[in-house]
């Protein structure tokens, strides 16, 4: 009989305190898409890295073709024949399509040898990819194709892929896992990471499912249903929001034909973006990542003021040259995406880190009133249901779901006109996610304006009244949300919205000819 | 094996061991170089932590040390604080003598009669602007050109000692002094008033201390004060408060030069009474030491400011006493800030014995 | 000789510690890792090379002592700063305090002594060409063979591999750890290569260029090296030219002086620092330019998680 391409027994890592891996069993047959299903923080990650030689467990056993193996480098899974795809890219910008692949190549190959095997790759797979452009022009996508063409290049006999799709249009989505399924034939085994449910369901042959470090069932994804899934993976169905129709009111927030330049080094233009949010409604803004969410983000929140003083207008006053602080006296407030760093300094307290957005308790001659300050964060770690010991803790020092909940808290109990989230679950567990969204949900039942921008399509089809799609720096026109379809919010994902970039790029290829 | 991990909260009594261990390490490490020099280290040892404390005299030059290091450390830790690396208060403590001796020097040339609770207030203004303004071009550099604020601080300090130099050895040089490079001694009235008649501490230090009290509610209980340390680690926190970066960098800048330029002030019309181009035996460096070693706290920096005069007495004395190089309290100085450092990774971090 | 030729000669080997300083700043800080310590480490291995070659006659030896010391020191800074995660900034001031008064407390025992001073090597054929020949081919060998380091780095960082691997991590040390480079120990050996440049560049100050010890003696020359990083936006080559700019503004006060311009010499002695801080003043002015060039995690901590 022939022994498991991989098999782990009893493997338990302990970060600090953490308990990350708690006796973990798994098995992966030759040429098996294996699924490794589990929330934010049950521990796939870790047990990805104990796997990759980027972790070494603290206790227990990986056979490799039934042989006891050590894994103590990625250098070392790699000799074995294990290649990972990162969920954060880990590509350099600055190299190209090439020298990239090169660096995750062993030692001893040419980067011309590289060149002619990244083409012979990409053309058997399908794979369209030009070795010789610098990572930082490409988009998404095809970021992802460079890392999955290095991890072919290796001639890999198990690929692990963390959270592969994230980034994907479901359409792009669907290429992926033709290109896994014919890797998978040739006798490749995989492991596939994730927390999406329909996508286990649709490529995975059998799935192990992990819930806060320990494994806590083994099922074919084929056989089950989402829901039963679901209560494999968090112990209970996955909950409901519940919404009415909404009451619209007046136009809160409007930009009107927004052009800025990129900041960073590598990031995306915006180009005449136009969008409306009314009082009393949610308005979603999708795309994948890098798309120029982060550039329309700065220039609403007043972080970037560097727009067309009229581009953006807040209940008809132009705040385009208006900084942060200026716009939230108006009654724009934002959650930002980055929640250490930039929605609350790490190594402030909770109650400090108030003094960020809110300037109640501070007195005459800027004097810091110390209680009161106190007080107003006490409350809002009631009201909000955050995990803390208490206002004096550092920020850092929380979980991410709890300290994403505290500076969602912080947002709504200034009573906000025009609200603004970025991302607003990522990486939070599935009960805090919930209360998140219900959250957004009664603030614009009170008649606040709520934009979220998200990379989770499930999440904007669940909160959202109307969607924009953003596509290389440009905003579709608006969706209602009832009528939209994956599909088509997907197309529109890649630029394909009638006039968006795709065709209009298509149109000048086309007229060049 | 040891290694490092990251603990989830920043450990409190380690911040403040940290600089008790480092001065310890310190110690350690003066004992070997004595003992391998042939000196007996506790002899030596005894006139670095010993002999500044002993007697009324030595306590009144210990804070006569303390006062230039404490004003330029209180400005150091508030850049620190607000991540503006300003490594040039040398700079602009000497710029700060430069005004308030230029004052001096008038009062004196013009023959003026003043009372030395009158001149004390003009002497630091004077001194306050000097040094601010000197610090001022950093700032204008940094916020206008975007120019690294570490580099030109420091080449400031190059500049401001070389016009120092050119001062006494041109246009303000005493005409009686038998070609020395140096300034007529200062009228009388000028003279900063004394704590104690007949010993060389002056009022100074007490503008030092209320200056480390103000700093200390400044940083801590006002809202202005907050903002500034936001930028420091999270800049990006900053924009997204709408704290404005630029205020921040002008605020610690003026404040750091002025502090810095009211210790040079005080140097000249205190204990030297004339501008030579030997004004600064380093405060401005020595600052930044003291800076850290206070844990960029205004009541730390006062503390810190202790231990760097007794290191610097201690080499003097070392020189006299001993026949050591007193470039010795510069080792010392450096090993400390170095070990401080280390120590202070304990602060962020445990560590971990592992089986391999 | 001509006076042109003599400045240009003068020029070359006054631009020679900069440009040795410079370019093992330029790799150190290509792998991410910013030494503020540059002054001090310079000044350690001024002492250390004036030393050894006072004692043993041999100026290589001398050499060969500053690269150590520079090396050993850097050692230090490197541990501290990629071990146990110190603040780049402190940590290279703090060598830079330490250098100054490690070496003045060394040196005592050396003040006032005199070397000989490096022979010039007139290259055959080159040196004998009028006005070039005296101008660029009569130096001391350091001087070309910090000519000849330029393209040697420029070489190693854009057509070896180990040089893509330096570059990749100055760029993002997190993507190359998740590769499995050995992050640490390759910053380490670059922060020790620009230990041991600015250490050859130390001695070569106090065994070639003075050639005595004076406590100090580096008077500030680390610190322009580090603004010769900024200004030559990391590339090697500019680091040269740069080098030589720097080594102009100082002689220019010679010139200055012997043509019978009537200025104080404080202020020509300010040239140099006066020329840096121009300098930096003009190529910063583009934040953007200087942001896309920047190895991106400059200065920045890496901790590798696990």
């Amino acid at each position: 009989m022939i022994p498991p391409r991989l098999e782990l027994q009893h493997v338990t890592k302990r970060y600090g305190a953490v308990v990350a891996n708690d006796d973990v069993a798994l098995v992966v047959q030759p040429g098996e898409i294996h699924a490794v299903l589990g929330e934010n923080g049950a521990g796939k990650s870790t047990l990805m890295k104990v796997i990759y030689g980027a972790a070494r467990p603290d206790s227990g056993t990986l056979l490799w073709d039934g042989v006891p193996v050590e894994v103590r480098s990625p250098q070392a899974a790699r000799e074995l024949g294990i290649a990972m795809v990162f969920q954060h890219f880990s590509l350099f910008e600055t190299l190209t399509v090439a020298e990239n692949v090169w660096l995750g190549l062993a030692r001893g190959t040419t980067l011309r040898s590289v060149v002619d095997g990244i083409r012979a790759k990409s053309e058997e797979y399908g794979l369209d990819l030009d070795p010789r452009r610098a990572v930082h022009t490409l988009s998404v996508g095809e970021r992802q194709r460079v890392e999955i063409v290095r991890a072919l290049l290796a001639n890999p006999r198990l690929l692990i892929l963390d959270e592969p799709t994230s980034v994907l249009t479901p359409q792009a989505v669907g290429k992926l896992f033709i290109t896994l399924r014919r890797l998978a034939a040739t006798g490749c085994s995989l492991l596939y990471i994730s927390h999406k449910l329909d996508e286990i369901r649709a490529l995975c042959h059998t799935c192990t499912v992990l819930r806060a470090g320990r494994v806590t069932g083994h099922c074919d994804p084929t056989q089950e249903t989402t829901d039963g899934l679901s209560r494999l993976m968090i112990g209970a169905s996955l909950p409901q929001l519940t919404r009415k129709a909404p009451h619209l009111g007046d136009v809160a927030l409007a930009v009107q034909r927004l052009s800025v330049q990129s900041l960073g080094r590598f990031g995306t233009a915006l180009e005449a973006v136009s969008l409306e949010v009314r009082a009393g409604e949610i308005v979603g803004i999708a795309g994948v990542s890098g798309s120029g969410q982060q550039e329309l983000l700065a220039a609403l929140s007043g972080e970037d003021p560097r727009g067309d003083g009229g581009a953006v207008q807040l209940f008809g006053h132009a705040v385009g040259k208006l900084r942060a602080g200026g716009r939230r006296r108006l009654g724009l407030h934002f959650v930002p995406e980055e929640r250490l760093g930039r929605g609350a300094v790490p190594g402030l307290s909770l109650a400090s880190n108030l003094l960020l957005t809110r300037s109640e308790s501070v007195g005459r001659f800027g004097w810091i009133r110390r209680g009161a300050l106190r007080k107003q964060a006490a409350a809002i770690l009631q009201r909000f249901r955050v995990k803390a010991p208490g206002p004096a803790a550092i920020a850092r020092s929380l979980s991410g779901g709890n300290l994403q909940k505290y500076i969602v808290g912080r947002e709504i109990d200034a009573v906000p006109r025009v609200l603004i989230v970025s991302q607003p679950t990522w990486g939070v567990d599935v009960g805090a996610a919930s209360q998140i969204r219900g959250e957004l949900v009664a603030l614009r039942d009170v008649g606040c304006a709520v934009l979220v921008v998200s990379e989770e399509l499930e999440e904007l089809f669940t909160v959202t009244d109307r969607l924009y799609v953003m596509a290389r720096g440009r905003l579709s026109p608006p969706l209602d949300t009832d009528g939209a379809t994956v599909e088509t919010v997907g197309a529109w994902m890649s630029g394909l919205w009638p006039g968006g970039p795709a065709e209009a790029a298509a149109r000048s290829g086309e007229a060049a000819r | 094996m040891i290694r490092l991990e990251v603990r989830p909260v920043p450990s409190t009594p380690m911040a403040v061991l940290s600089p008790l261990l480092a001065l310890a390490f310190t110690v350690l490490a003066g004992s070997v170089l004595f003992a391998a020099l042939g000196r007996e280290p506790v002899r030596v040892l005894g006139l670095f932590l010993v002999e500044p404390f002993n007697g009324v005299r030595a306590l009144s030059e210990l804070g006569l040390k303390a006062t230039p290091l404490i004003l330029c450390a209180l400005g150091l830790a508030l850049c620190y604080r607000s991540n503006i690396w300003n490594i040039g208060a040398e700079g602009q403590f000497l710029f700060g003598a430069m005004a308030g001796g230029g004052l001096a020097l008038w009062v004196t040339v013009r023959g003026l009669e003043v009372h030395p609770w009158t001149f004390f207030p003009f002497l630091i203004l004077a001194g306050a602007l000097g040094g601010a303004a000197w610090a001022g071009v950093v700032a204008f550099l940094r916020d206008r050109f975007n120019a690294n604020e570490i580099l030109v601080s420091l080449m400031l300090v190059y500049i401001a000692s070389l016009f120092l130099d050119w001062l006494v050895f041109g246009p303000w040089k005493d005409p009686h002094g038998f070609n020395f490079p140096q300034t007529r001694r200062f009228a009388e009235g000028t003279a900063i008033p004394l704590i104690v008649p007949g010993l060389r501490l002056h009022w100074g230090l007490g503008v030092a201390l209320l200056a480390a009290l103000a700093m200390w509610l400044f940083i801590f209980r006002t809202y202005r004060g907050m903002q500034l340390q936001v930028g420091g680690p999270a800049p990006a926190a900053a924009r997204y408060a709408g704290f404005s970066s630029r205020s921040a960098l002008w605020t610690a800048l003026l404040t750091s030069g002025g502090l810095a330029g009211v210790a040079g002030a005080f140097e000249v019309a205190g204990p030297m009474g004339q501008i030579t181009p030997y004004v600064s035996s380093g405060y401005g460096f020595t600052a930044i030491i003291v800076a850290f070693v206070g844990r960029l706290h205004p009541l730390g920096c006062v503390l810190g400011s202790v231990v760097l005069s007794m290191f610097l007495i201690g080499g003097e004395l070392a020189q006299s006493r001993a026949g050591l190089p007193s470039a010795l309290t510069g080792v010392f100085q450096g090993v400390l800030l170095l070990a401080l450092l280390g120590c202070d990774t304990l602060i962020n971090y445990r560590l971990r014995w592992s089986a391999r | 000789m001509n006076e042109l030729a003599l400045l240009l000669a003068a020029t070359l080997g006054a631009g020679t510690p900069i440009a040795l300083a410079g370019m093992g700043l330029l790799v150190n800080e290509r792998a991410g890792v910013l030494n503020l310590g540059a002054e001090g480490m310079m000044l350690v291995a001024a002492v250390t090379g004036f030393a050894v070659a006072f004692l043993t006659g041999n100026e290589w030896l001398g050499f060969g002592a500053g690269a150590l010391a520079g090396a050993a020191v850097a050692a230090v800074f490197g541990w501290l700063v990629i071990w146990l995660q110190t603040n780049q900034y402190a940590t290279g001031l703090a060598i830079s305090l330490f250098g100054g008064g490690f070496s003045a407390f060394v040196g005592t025992a050396f003040v006032g002594r005199k070397l000989p001073g490096g022979a010039a090597l007139p290259i055959p054929f080159l040196g004998d060409l009028p006005l070039i020949g005296p101008a660029l081919f009569r130096q001391h060998l350091m001087v070309y063979l910090a000519m000849a380091l330029a393209p040697a780095v420029a070489l190693f960082l854009y057509r070896t591999r180990a040089g893509l691997v330096l570059r990749s991590i100055g760029e993002a040390p997190e993507v190359a750890h998740a590769l499995g480079y050995p992050v640490r120990r390759i910053r380490l050996a670059a922060v020790m290569l620009g230990g041991a440049l600015c250490g050859v560049s130390g001695a070569y100050l106090s065994v070639v260029y003075t050639p005595l010890w004076v406590e100090g003696m580096v008077a500030g020359r680390g610190w322009i090296a580090l603004a010769l990083t900024v200004f030559a936006t990391w590339r090697p080559a500019r680091i040269l030219l740069g080098a030589y700019l720097f080594g102009g503004a100082t002689m220019l006060q010679l010139f200055l002086q012997a043509r019978g311009v009537q200025i104080g010499a404080q202020f020509m002695s300010m040239l140099p620092y006066v020329a840096t801080v121009v300098v930096l003043v003009l190529i910063s002015r583009n934040a953007l330019f200087i942001r896309l060039n920047m190895p991106a995690s400059l200065g920045k901590p890496f901790f590798p998680g696990s």
